[in-house]
Formats: C-alpha cells, sequence, structure tokens
C-alpha cells in the first residue's frame, strides 16, 4: 500500500539551535525526505560594506574583525593585503611571519570549532565541543598574550602589526603547538573509527567537482570535492612560498571528507607554524605609513585562504581618506549556494550535518 | 601565481568575434558592452585557452554617473584570472544581462548587487532581495544613500 | 540534481513569503521608535514589602537566582563568548545556570548577545514574548546596549531596548566571559529584590 504525501514547507531558524547564527532554511518536505531548500539570508546584515565608505582605511580594520568573528585575524590579513596593494606599501619581514603565525593559529581555532559543531549536530551533545573549547581557549590565552583581545584582536596593521610579540610568547607557542597533535591524534581516533559518525557522514552531501567549481566554491569544501586549490599555492601573498606545506585533496566530497579536510589541515598548519618559529628574524614589525592614507585613484583585490574558504576584499579608491567602495568575497556566503544541490533528496536528519560541514559564520555571510 | 592574463591579448581575439562590443581594456580589465557581457562570457568560458570556469565574485560600484558590474573569472586548469568589467549609465532602471546560466555562483551574489546597489539581472531565475527586507526603501550602497 | 537545475526557482510560492516577512518588519520599524524604560520597580521593593511575605520571597527568589535557565540563542560576535562562558574553562555550571534550554519556553533568561537588525527584530519580540514568566533580559555586549559600531547602520536597531525591557546590561565588544558572569550575578542579587506581592512590569 503507498500512502500519498503533499508537500510540506518547514522553516529552520532564524532562531534554531543548530544554524550557527541566524540563519533560516526554509524545507518542502515530502514526508521526511527534502525536495527543496530556500536559504533565507539577512537577519545578521549589518550594512558594513556602507559603513565602511564613512571611516578612514586603518578605522575599517575593526568592522573586518567583526565580520567572521571566528577568524578575526585572516580578516584582517586578507583585509591589509588588499590595502597594500592599493597603496604599494611594503610590509618588514619579522611582521609578515608575525601574521602567518597568528592566520595559521586562527585555521587551527576555527576548524576545531567547525569539527566540534559538526559532532554536536551529529549527535555527539557537547562533549567533544568541550574538548576543541578546551584547544581554542589555549590559542585565544596566546592572542591575548600578543595584543589584549580574545575575539576582536585588531592585530594587523596597514604594513606591519600592532605590536611585538611579548618574550613569553614564542616558548608557549612552542609548547603548545609540540602538544597539540597528539590531542588532534588522539580526538580523531576517538571519533573517525566510530561507527555512527562513518555510518552518518559517508556518501551523506556528495558534491560533485564540476558543481563545486560551477557554484564557485572555495576553501575545504572545494578541497573535499577533489579541486586542488589552495590561495597559498596557487597565489602565494605574504610569505607562504618561503613554506613547505601539503595541501589535503579529498576524493569523494561527501561529509567525512571535509571532516577530513579539516583534521588534515590542522596538521599542516602546525608545520608552517614550525617553520615560521625556525625562521623568523629580528627587526622592525612596521612600516613607515603616513597617519591618514591617502591611496592612488585605483583598485585592488587582495585574497587570503581563510579557514573557511577564499576571502577576497576588493577596494576602489577615489584619492581620498576613506575607500570609496568596500566589497568583501565572503566565503561562506558563495559556498552556501551549493546547499539545494547538497540536500535535495536527503533525510532532514542530515541536512543539519550537511549544513555543519560546510561551515559558515553569519557575520560573514550576511555582513 | 594566479596569472593576470593582459587585456591587450584577449581583447585583440574579442574584438574579431565581437566587433564593437569593446569599450575599453587597460591592464588585465577588460571593459566591455552591458548588451554583450553574456556572449563575451560564455566565449570566455568555453574557449579553449581562457577556459575561465570559476566565477571568483561579482560586484558593482557607483560611480555617480553611471554603475561599473565587476566580474573576477579565474581559471582553475591554466591559474589564470581577468576582470571583465561592465557599465551601465541608466540611472532610473540599470539592466545587465545575468550570467547565471554560465555560472550558478552568480546567483546570490546577483541578488546581493540587485539589493544593495539596485541592478537588475535580466534572466535571473529569482531576482529578489536577499539581505534586506521586501519593502525596504532604496538601495543602501548607491552614493546618494544617506545614512541617518 | 544537475547544475543547471541549481538556480531554477523554488517549488513554493517563497516571494509571498518573504512580502509577509517585511510587511512585519516594516511595521515594527514604525511601532518601535523609543527605548522601553528599564524594569526598576525592585529598587522600592524593600521599603514596600509585607512581612508576612518576606519569608515566602526569600524563598523564592533563593530558588529562582539559583536555577537561572538562559536560552540558547545567539545574535552575533557575542554568542561565542557567551558559549565560552558556558563552556570548559569558564563553565557557567558553577552558578547554577547551565541548561542552555533550545526553547524559549523553558527558558528564565535572554542573553541578548550581538547585534539586533530589523529584520530579526520581530522574530525576537516573539521568542521574548513565548518565555514563560518571571524573565530576565541581559544586553550583552555594546551592539545590544546601543547599536555599538553599527549604530548608525541603515538596519541594525539602536539598543535591544526598544524591542524588549532590559535589566543587566554588560558593555564591551564583546564582554569578556568573566564580565558575563559578574553580569549574571548581578542579575541574581536584583531577583533578590524582587517581591511577588509587586508583579514586574511589563513592556
Amino acid at each position: 500500500m503507498t500512502f500519498k504525501t503533499e508537500p510540506f514547507v518547514v522553516n529552520a531558524g532564524p532562531q534554531h539551535p543548530s544554524t550557527h547564527g541566524l540563519f533560516r532554511m526554509r524545507f518542502t518536505l515530502d514526508g521526511e525526505v527534502i525536495q527543496d531548500v530556500e536559504p533565507v539570508f539577512g537577519y545578521l546584515h549589518r550594512g558594513i560594506e556602507k559603513l565602511a565608505e564613512g571611516l578612514n582605511y586603518t578605522q575599517d580594520i575593526v568592522f573586518t574583525d567583526r565580520m567572521d568573528y571566528l577568524t578575526s585575524m585572516s580578516n584582517n590579513q586578507a583585509y591589509v593585503l588588499a590595502v597594500e596593494k592599493l597603496a604599494g606599501i611594503q610590509v618588514p619581514e619579522r611582521a609578515e611571519y608575525l601574521r602567518v603565525i597568528m592566520t595559521e593559529l586562527m585555521r587551527i581555532s576555527s576548524h576545531l570549532m567547525t569539527v566540534g559543531f559538526l559532532l554536536n549536530e551529529l549527535g555527539a551533545f557537547m562533549t567533544p565541543l568541550l574538548y576543541m573549547f578546551r584547544e581554542r581557549e589555549k590559542i585565544l590565552d596566546l592572542f591575548e598574550m600578543v595584543c589584549g583581545q580574545r575575539l576582536t584582536y585588531n592585530y594587523l596593521r596597514i604594513g606591519g602589526v600592532s605590536q611585538d610579540i611579548p618574550e613569553e610568547f614564542l616558548p608557549a607557542l612552542k609548547r603548545y603547538i609540540d602538544s597539540l597533535p597528539g590531542f588532534i591524534a588522539e580526538y580523531d581516533q576517538l571519533l573517525a573509527e566510530n561507527e555512527i559518525l562513518l555510518m552518518r557522514t559517508k556518501n551523506i552531501g556528495i558534491l560533485k567537482r564540476e558543481t563545486a567549481i560551477n557554484c564557485s566554491v572555495s576553501g575545504p569544501v572545494l578541497r573535499a570535492s577533489g579541486v586542488n586549490w589552495d590561495i597559498r599555492k596557487a597565489d602565494p601573498y605574504s610569505i607562504y612560498d618561503r613554506f613547505d606545506f601539503d595541501v589535503p585533496v579529498g576524493s569523494v566530497g561527501d561529509i567525512y571528507d571535509r571532516y577530513r579536510m579539516r583534521i588534515e589541515e590542522m596538521h599542516q598548519s602546525i608545520r608552517i607554524i614550525k617553520q615560521a618559529m625556525a625562521q623568523m628574524p629580528s627587526g622592525e614589525i612596521q612600516s613607515k605609513v603616513p597617519r591618514v592614507l591617502r591611496p592612488p585613484k585605483g583598485e585592488a583585490y587582495g585574497h587570503i585562504e581563510a579557514p573557511k574558504g577564499e576571502l577576497g576584499f576588493y577596494l576602489v579608491s577615489d584619492g581620498s581618506t576613506n575607500p570609496y567602495r568596500f566589497h568583501v568575497r565572503p566565503s561562506s556566503f558563495i559556498n552556501l549556494q551549493v546547499l539545494r544541490e547538497l540536500m535535495t533528496g536527503v533525510k532532514i536528519a542530515d541536512a543539519i550535518v550537511i549544513f555543519g560541514s560546510i561551515d559558515i559564520c553569519l557575520g560573514e555571510v550576511d555582513r | 601565481m594566479t596569472l593576470a592574463l593582459p587585456a591587450t591579448e584577449i581583447s585583440a581575439k574579442l574584438e574579431t568575434q565581437f566587433p564593437g562590443s569593446l569599450v575599453d581594456s587597460s591592464g588585465n580589465t577588460i571593459v566591455v558592452k552591458p548588451e554583450s557581457i553574456f556572449q563575451i562570457a560564455s566565449f570566455l568560458k568555453n574557449t579553449p585557452g581562457f577556459d575561465f570556469d570559476y566565477l571568483n565574485f561579482i560586484t558593482a560600484v557607483d560611480y555617480n554617473t553611471y554603475f561599473e558590474v565587476v566580474y573576477y573569472l579565474v581559471s582553475l586548469e591554466h591559474n589564470h584570472g581577468l576582470i571583465l568589467k561592465t557599465r551601465c549609465t541608466n540611472r532610473e532602471n540599470p539592466t545587465v544581462p545575468s550570467v547565471v546560466s554560465l555560472w550558478n555562483g552568480a546567483n546570490f551574489q546577483e541578488r546581493e548587487v540587485y539589493d544593495l546597489m539596485g541592478i537588475k539581472f535580466e534572466g535571473h531565475p529569482n531576482l529578489k532581495r536577499i539581505m534586506l527586507w521586501e519593502g525596504f526603501q532604496g538601495h543602501p550602497l548607491r552614493k546618494d544613500f544617506k545614512l541617518q | 540534481m544537475g547544475i543547471e537545475d541549481i538556480s531554477k526557482p523554488y517549488i513554493y510560492p517563497d516571494i509571498e513569503l518573504d512580502r509577509t516577512e517585511g510587511e512585519a518588519i516594516e511595521a515594527a520599524r514604525k511601532l518601535y521608535k523609543q527605548p522601553i524604560k528599564d524594569p526598576d520597580s525592585w529598587l522600592e521593593e524593600d521599603i514596600s514589602r509585607n512581612i508576612l511575605l518576606t519569608t515566602v520571597d526569600a524563598i523564592i527568589n533563593w530558588s529562582r537566582r539559583s536555577s537561572i535557565w538562559p536560552i540558547n540563542s545567539g545574535l552575533a560576535c557575542c554568542a561565542f563568548e557567551m558559549i565560552a562562558t558556558a563552556a570548559s574553562r569558564f563553565d557557567i555550571s558553577r552558578f547554577g545556570m547551565e541548561i542552555f534550554r533550545p526553547s524559549p519556553r523553558q527558558a528564565d533568561l535572554l542573553i541578548a548577545c550581538g547585534t539586533l537588525t530589523w529584520k530579526m527584530a520581530p522574530t525576537y519580540k516573539r521568542i521574548y514574548e513565548q518565555m514563560a514568566e518571571p524573565k530576565w533580559v541581559i544586553a550583552m555586549g555594546s551592539c545590544a546596549i546601543s547599536g555599538g559600531l553599527f549604530r548608525h547602520s541603515y538596519s541594525v536597531v539602536p539598543g535591544i531596548n526598544m524591542i524588549i525591557p532590559v535589566d543587566i546590561y554588560i558593555p564591551g565588544c564583546p564582554p569578556r566571559p568573566e564580565t558575563l558572569l559578574h553580569g549574571i550575578q548581578a542579575l541574581q542579587e536584583k531577583i533578590k529584590h524582587q517581591s511577588i506581592a509587586k508583579k514586574k512590569e511589563q513592556s
């Protein structure tokens, strides 16, 4: 006997415990199977692009901190890169190394959160997340040592960084970096061999290579689908061409591959930080930049490999103190375009896990 | 290093293929007429040697007298990039053909440009506001939209 | 689903739903122009307190303030400091409020952590109204207090007290977890002075 069902529209969000913020999805369900999904944005649209046009180049760094609040250092890096390109500013060696260390630490911290929340949504309620938070707090301690803030750092400045590291920073970093691989391996062993986790992630939410490229997906989600594209290798910025590291690439493109990418990338980030610590020269941390910067007329696009994908800033200058146009290429926002492809045809219980595996931050999606 | 393709090389090819559609070319930027943007984008995507399979971002800039829509195209295969621009002078009803049928990556970004800058993309499957709500007056990223 | 299907129109009338939502937002924008007065009746409670009720009050207030259950609702950046407060190091459960409820109907405390936009405002108001009495609100961070960095934006509510009455304000951008804990203790102190004889004033 077969039952006839009618399509049924269900809202998830904007207030929903597992939407990583204010995000809303309108599901059309046939029984338990998703027929269609529409992401609805804008519940955190704060008008950063407009507000940034009213402040000068240095002041705009604070807006980038609050975009993707889990990866503030990376946002700073992308923005100052664009401004330095626009104004033709050189950055001292030591500052470049400090930037690399900070952004790679930020990547580890962001991936820890992604994995933690993904497992939370898989049903491992809170326990793995608490362990991830324990490790993240140690990274935040390191950042606090450097710039006194826990979440919004404003550390990278145009032409350098705001202050040099204190004496006790490098030993503390070394202690942390030495202990981290053991922790990651332990979590990975506990989780990746877990039957439930494998059942719920393998071959679910497969993103095909062609679709990923066609939808402009970037970051770990793109690499999980088998595309070897990392801005650090493809278009090396800062001093990434000096480091020896691998780009992990997935084969299937399912949730498990996306989870795997994050674990592997943490190991690669540790490798980069170790090399940067060994090579770091002493010297200046800030080049001479006018107090009120007036870049020449023109435009520049600075992009980096942020933890969530390619983050870019497209700036247009009219020769005045404020940017004429301040556009962000938001990685999480663009990655969400594959949501419909991934979720159509799966059960509603998997939808939240798929959503968690894309890894978004609403501050960046809506800006 | 993502190679910035020299515009002069491409513009010569485009000029023979689509005569009279180019407005300007300098550095790695090509400016084309809005009515021919779809054909040129399609040509750049499908021609061997260019293979711009990846649409990095779309944005728009308000220059008071005209709007400039900016497309940054990248080829993952050859690792080169190109900035494609188009200008529309009509301030009341600026219209540009949509490229969603070439790259699905344009879908939300075109909606965002429509929402915040008020440029209509002809042929977009579902052009409606994305960040702001239906009923919001004006387009905030235009230069004549003043904050309180 | 093929590549060409990803951008096809949705199978239900999404634009109509959007319009209904937009009307509610516009109505909220017109309605909430002035900040709501902070509840301060507890200031005079000591004077008007009835002798018979003090013991009952003491017991009720003790149980209420020792088991405040916050709602699991994050708005923006400050949400991560709220989660960090609940997580391993700062451990909010030391103060009897580790149970973050996903449903507003089971929660007593709304920690407004982050920027509130007009698009979210009607929903947020509804979340507040769904909470059962007695309920309290903490405005965490400068965005929730006054709009903060984004006060002049076209889409941001300049302060959460335009929408709902606020009991405690915690400054910072974002406030540290210790500050949030301090704010919660201040709220506990405030609950201590409430009386069941006089109802908490409504918005």
